[in-house]
């Protein structure tokens, strides 16, 4: 879950931004990982060969220009918008394309890697069934990975109700699933 | 480079990171900037004859309050747009909310005066100059602030360099309020707004290209 992952890496950034090399190793070791798979996906097979040198450039850019972190801010949003800029940066700098379709940058760093197109189709048809503004709420909070506190501001909504209605659909979507299954 | 052997070699250069490291080199960059934009007026325009006695009135501290208020909007703006993911609705909010303040009072006081001084009240002595000059003045705190931003983070570079530009437009109608004797906050909010707006437009026309980092 996107919560979970956002509290585990704010933590280990700010045990990094403190100074201790071992939290820093941890979370650059799990950027890396995701990193790879970011790009990949995007870069596609015919720039395969760039992907190495994307990934660890970002990585550098990320540690050479960690003092942006701010820690009351989402660690995640602060990464992805890092691994989006250097992305837009390689298509320009190949002039591989003169203007960068929003499509070739857009999902996220924090998809789950195994989440296939296919998978992703289903996971739209299971969001139908939510009324809309639940749905925006979904995938605020899991897909784009914003906080209860922000995902409730666009909706126009308190954290707490946010939290309440996101559960709601949470469980919806289970019943969901778990009728199909059935 | 192997990754692992990149990984390992960033982990064993990390320091910690200084508490409030983006808004202290920025209030550097303010600091000499101040500096610089005041030599300027000294070297260049010279203060205002009657400066000791406008400093007892009000008009000068509402010109040096409006100057400084929207140079502090264009910091918090920057303090936020040199990271990856920042968003400057604080700081456009302040920038606005004192526009429209001195507006208020702009025509507060045209309600007040009789229509023949109106344009006077509007253009002054100076109307011509004042909005050039603010610019002149920016550019080097513009230029400095864009240095300091590229090494940060920035990553929408068109309006972290329009706030960077709102920020050294602040910093330069501060020290121009030294020498411009107008006392009209109707031209206050016009010439001196758009002698902010100008550096704001060209800091948001460098931007794409003094801010791009690798």
């Amino acid at each position: 879950m996107i919560v979970d992952l956002e509290l585990r890496l704010h933590a280990l950034m700010r045990r990094a931004q403190a100074g201790e090399a071992a939290a820093w190793r941890e979370l650059l070791t799990e950027l890396y990982e995701r990193l790879g798979v970011y790009f990949g996906r995007r870069l596609g097979p015919a720039h395969a060969a760039d992907l190495e040198d994307l990934v660890q450039e970002t990585l550098l850019a990320i540690h050479r220009r960690r003092v942006t972190y701010d820690a009351s801010q989402p660690f995640t949003a602060w990464a992805y918008a890092i691994a989006r800029y250097k992305l837009i940066d390689f298509w320009r700098r190949n002039r591989i394309r003169g203007t960068v379709p929003l499509e070739a940058v857009e999902g996220t760093l924090w998809e789950e890697p195994d989440l296939s197109a296919e998978a992703r189709l289903d996971l739209e048809k299971a969001l139908a069934v939510l009324p809309a503004r639940q749905q925006k709420l979904v995938r605020d909070v899991k897909i784009e990975g914003l906080s209860l506190a922000e995902a409730g501001a666009r909706a126009g909504i308190s954290e707490g109700a946010a939290k309440v209605a996101l559960h709601r659909a949470m469980m919806a979507l289970a019943a969901k699933a778990g009728a199909h299954e059935g | 480079m192997k990754a692992e052997d990149l990984i390992e070699s960033l982990a064993a250069d990390l320091v910690p990171a200084p508490p409030a490291a983006v808004s202290r080199r920025l209030a550097g960059v303010a600091a000499a900037g101040a500096v610089v934009a005041l030599a300027l007026v000294l070297a260049w325009l010279g203060l205002r004859a009657d400066l000791a006695q406008a400093m007892g009135g009000i008009m000068f501290w509402m010109k040096a309050g409006y100057a400084v208020l929207l140079g502090g909007a264009g910091f918090w703006c920057a303090e936020r747009l040199a990271r990856p993911a920042g968003s400057a609705r604080g700081g456009l909010v302040l920038a606005l909310a004192t526009l429209g303040l001195l507006a208020a009072l702009a025509a507060f006081r045209m309600s007040q005066a009789p229509r023949e001084v109106w344009m006077p009240m509007w253009l002054g002595a100076s109307w011509t100059q004042c909005p050039v000059r603010i610019l002149a003045l920016s550019l080097p705190t513009l230029a400095l602030t864009l240095v300091v931003m590229r090494r940060l983070a920035p990553t929408r570079l068109r309006l972290a360099g329009a706030a960077a530009g709102l920020f050294a437009g602040g910093v330069a109608a501060t020290a121009y309020g030294l020498h411009c004797p107008e006392t009209a906050a109707l031209f206050v909010v016009t010439w001196y707004t758009l002698g902010v707006a100008l550096s704001a437009a060209l800091g948001a026309l460098l931007g794409p290209w003094a801010l791009r980092w690798r």
